[in-house]
């Protein structure tokens, strides 16, 4: 029998970094169309930072999350309508108001370390019989054996699978062979896998993870999402196709609405430039990047320098308050 | 002289901490911990001379000399022991989310509550970023206030990261109630790196009159403030203006008193919790008895 992947589209999620939170309804409903007609399992639809991301800290959404997973519902037929929530930043209240509005796919990130902080959003989820995901995310700052008590406090909340992401792009095939591998080795239900490409590698790694049993892969039209962008589903669709497995999905439609509906919506190449590359490169959170950037321009100092100390200073995901912290400091000289 | 008797219901983490800051108070004596099992804290307490009972609640009820309870149990319990303490005549200082009285954060609005019997401490970001989000809303009016704190991992203990979304929900409705901004929100981020970081906080307003001179007046005032009873806090990074929003980073560093350093999410709660008491210890209760001229800043013991 052939292997069977699930794709897991984030254009609408990760990829709203990408646009600066700028989605509008009519965006949102041509984009999960062309998506549910590609035959992807599943389609999030949140601010880059999940629900009640939208935020001075992390960029105001032009349009509120609760309209756009709306616009979503509406037109979707066959995949399932999935958001994300970051325990510290959305609450059970926004999980429900998101299930109200038709997401029945509830994926909860937290740091690598930190799963315990999602407990309650995880069984809220599973109460209201939602499909309920961990998400660990910065998988490259912890050891497969950290990874897999963290990952077992979803299971033991109910979580339906695992999903790992590789936040900063950082990882290569070799460390997300070892993470995914622990986890499908040792745990009952399935693993899934997010990466970044701001080392060029997101296809490879997510290549890596199916091989070592992942079932759901991440991915985005024309890559869209923070850094360097998230694994190009279109191109992930053709390698699987490749490697003789299976996705569901149809590359020609998946081609078509990355050509025609996320195409005419980029405001920028998603390509590897030297700061998203220093992303991947120093271990560092890949929505960082275009706050950087502001930040450089605002103080007078180069973004690639300010992410070079976010890296040492260890900070995680969310932490984007740091960024004017250490762009103010390098340019006092402190 | 003569000092207000104290007691400390739950001997954990934020007990056993609160407790030596009251020793350390010269208007506050730390007379009572209680507990509901022979626990560690109890033990501690014990160890350093002070009375014990694992009666929880009934403990403190019929006892004429605790005139202040520090309840540092949970929501729930403090659901109940909220009436029993009003009851009593005891003024119940609040370390839990429950909410029962109102929320205060002493260098913004301690002295307008001077009747009430039941004080809310927040959350620790609460305590950490209402003082900031009050000056810059009093000096440029603030349409909408958002914070970020951050603490280290280590200091994260079981209750909040059960509840994670309590400290999003109080401290944003804090910083409407309490700071005065037309809209709050709160975020709060875990950073686990070894050695654990200290806390920091970020405060953005929108403001409807950026005036730089008197955002930076109005902060630097309040910063100097919190100092008085959190000698650990300090402003990071000075309020910058881009436009209509002002930015302020602030970091606390806990006094080290029973939990390390790095916790000062802990620290600035507990001290803001025994400075209420301090001033209510001297404006209110001394007054009753009468000994006269101590300031609640002169009852602030030193700090290591």
């Amino acid at each position: 029998m052939k292997r069977k992947i699930k794709l897991v589209d984030v254009t609408l999620r990760d990829g709203s970094h990408a646009v600066g939170h700028s989605f509008t309804r009519e965006q949102v409903a041509r984009i999960a169309g062309a998506l549910d007609r590609s035959g992807v399992e599943i389609i999030e639809v949140t601010h880059g930072d999940g629900l009640g991301g939208s935020s001075v800290n992390y960029g105001f959404s032009a349009v509120n999350d609760m309209e756009l997973i709306e616009a979503a519902a509406g037109v979707i037929r066959k995949a399932k309508l999935g958001a994300l929530l970051l325990p510290g930043i959305g609450t059970i209240r926004d999980l429900e108001e998101a299930y109200e509005r038709g997401v029945r796919v509830l994926r909860v990130a937290t740091h690598v370390t930190e799963a315990d902080v999602a407990i309650q959003h995880i069984q809220a989820a599973k109460g209201k019989g939602m499909f309920a995901v961990g998400f660990l995310m910065m998988i490259h700052m912890a050891q497969p054996e950290k990874i897999l008590e963290q990952a077992r406090i979803f299971v033991d909340a109910g979580a339906d699978y695992i999903n790992l992401a590789d936040s900063a792009g950082y990882l290569t095939p070799d460390g997300v062979r070892e993470r995914v591998a622990v986890l499908t080795e040792h745990l009952s239900i399935p693993v899934g896998f997010h990466a970044h490409n701001n080392m060029g590698l997101a296809v490879a790694n997510s290549i890596a993870a199916i091989e070592e049993g992942a079932d759901y892969i991440d991915g985005s039209l024309r890559g869209l999402g923070a850094g360097a962008g998230n694994t190009q589903i279109e191109v992930l669709q053709a390698v699987i196709r490749r490697y003789g497995w299976e996705s569901g999905a149809d590359l020609d439609r998946l081609l078509e609405a990355a050509e025609k509906e996320v195409a005419p919506v980029m405001k920028r190449p998603q390509v590897i430039d030297a700061d998203s590359l220093m992303l991947g490169y120093s271990g560092v959170y890949s929505s960082f990047l275009l706050h950087a950037k502001r930040a450089s321009q605002q103080f007078g100092v180069a973004a690639k320098d300010i992410l070079l100390e976010l890296g040492k200073r260890k900070m995680v995901g969310g932490q984007e308050d740091m960024i004017v912290d250490v762009a103010y400091e390098l340019s006092k000289g402190r | 002289m003569t000092k207000i008797d104290v007691a400390i219901i739950g001997p954990g983490n934020i007990g056993s901490d609160l407790m030596y800051k009251v020793m350390r108070s010269s208007c506050l004596n730390m007379k009572l911990m209680t507990g509901i099992v022979e626990s560690e804290g109890i033990k501690r307490a014990a160890k350093m001379g002070i009375e014990t009972s694992t009666d929880g609640i009934d403990a403190v009820l019929d006892r004429d000399d605790i005139r202040i309870v520090f309840d540092a149990t949970g929501a729930k319990a403090h659901l109940a022991h909220a009436p029993l303490l009003r009851k009593a005549g005891k003024i119940a200082i609040d370390m839990t989310p429950a909410a029962v009285g109102p929320y205060v954060v002493p260098c913004v609005n301690l002295d307008s509550l001077s009747q009430e019997m039941n004080f809310n401490m927040v959350t620790c970001g609460g305590q950490a970023t209402v003082p900031i989000a009050y000056a810059v809303n009093q000096a440029a009016d603030s349409s909408y206030t958002e914070i970020v704190s951050c603490i280290s991992s280590k200091s994260a203990g079981p209750g909040t990261r059960a509840n994670i979304d309590e400290f999003t929900e109080t401290t944003a409705k804090a910083l409407e109630t309490v700071a005065g901004a037309d809209r709050g929100k709160a975020v709060i981020i875990l950073n686990p790196a070894e050695p654990p970081l200290m806390m920091t906080n970020t405060i953005y307003s929108i403001v409807k009159n950026p005036d730089p001179e008197r955002i930076n007046r109005a902060v630097q005032k309040i910063v100097e403030e919190v100092q008085k009873y959190v000698p650990g806090y300090k402003l990071r990074t000075p309020p910058i203006l881009d436009g209509n929003k002002v930015t302020v980073i602030v970091e606390v560093e806990g006094a080290g008193d029973f939990l390390p350093k790095y916790s000062g999410n802990l620290d600035i709660i507990n001290a803001a919790a025994v400075w209420v008491a301090q001033k209510l210890a001297v404006e209110r209760l001394m007054k009753e008895k009468g000994p006269g001229v101590i300031s609640a800043e002169a009852g602030e013991g030193r700090r290591g």
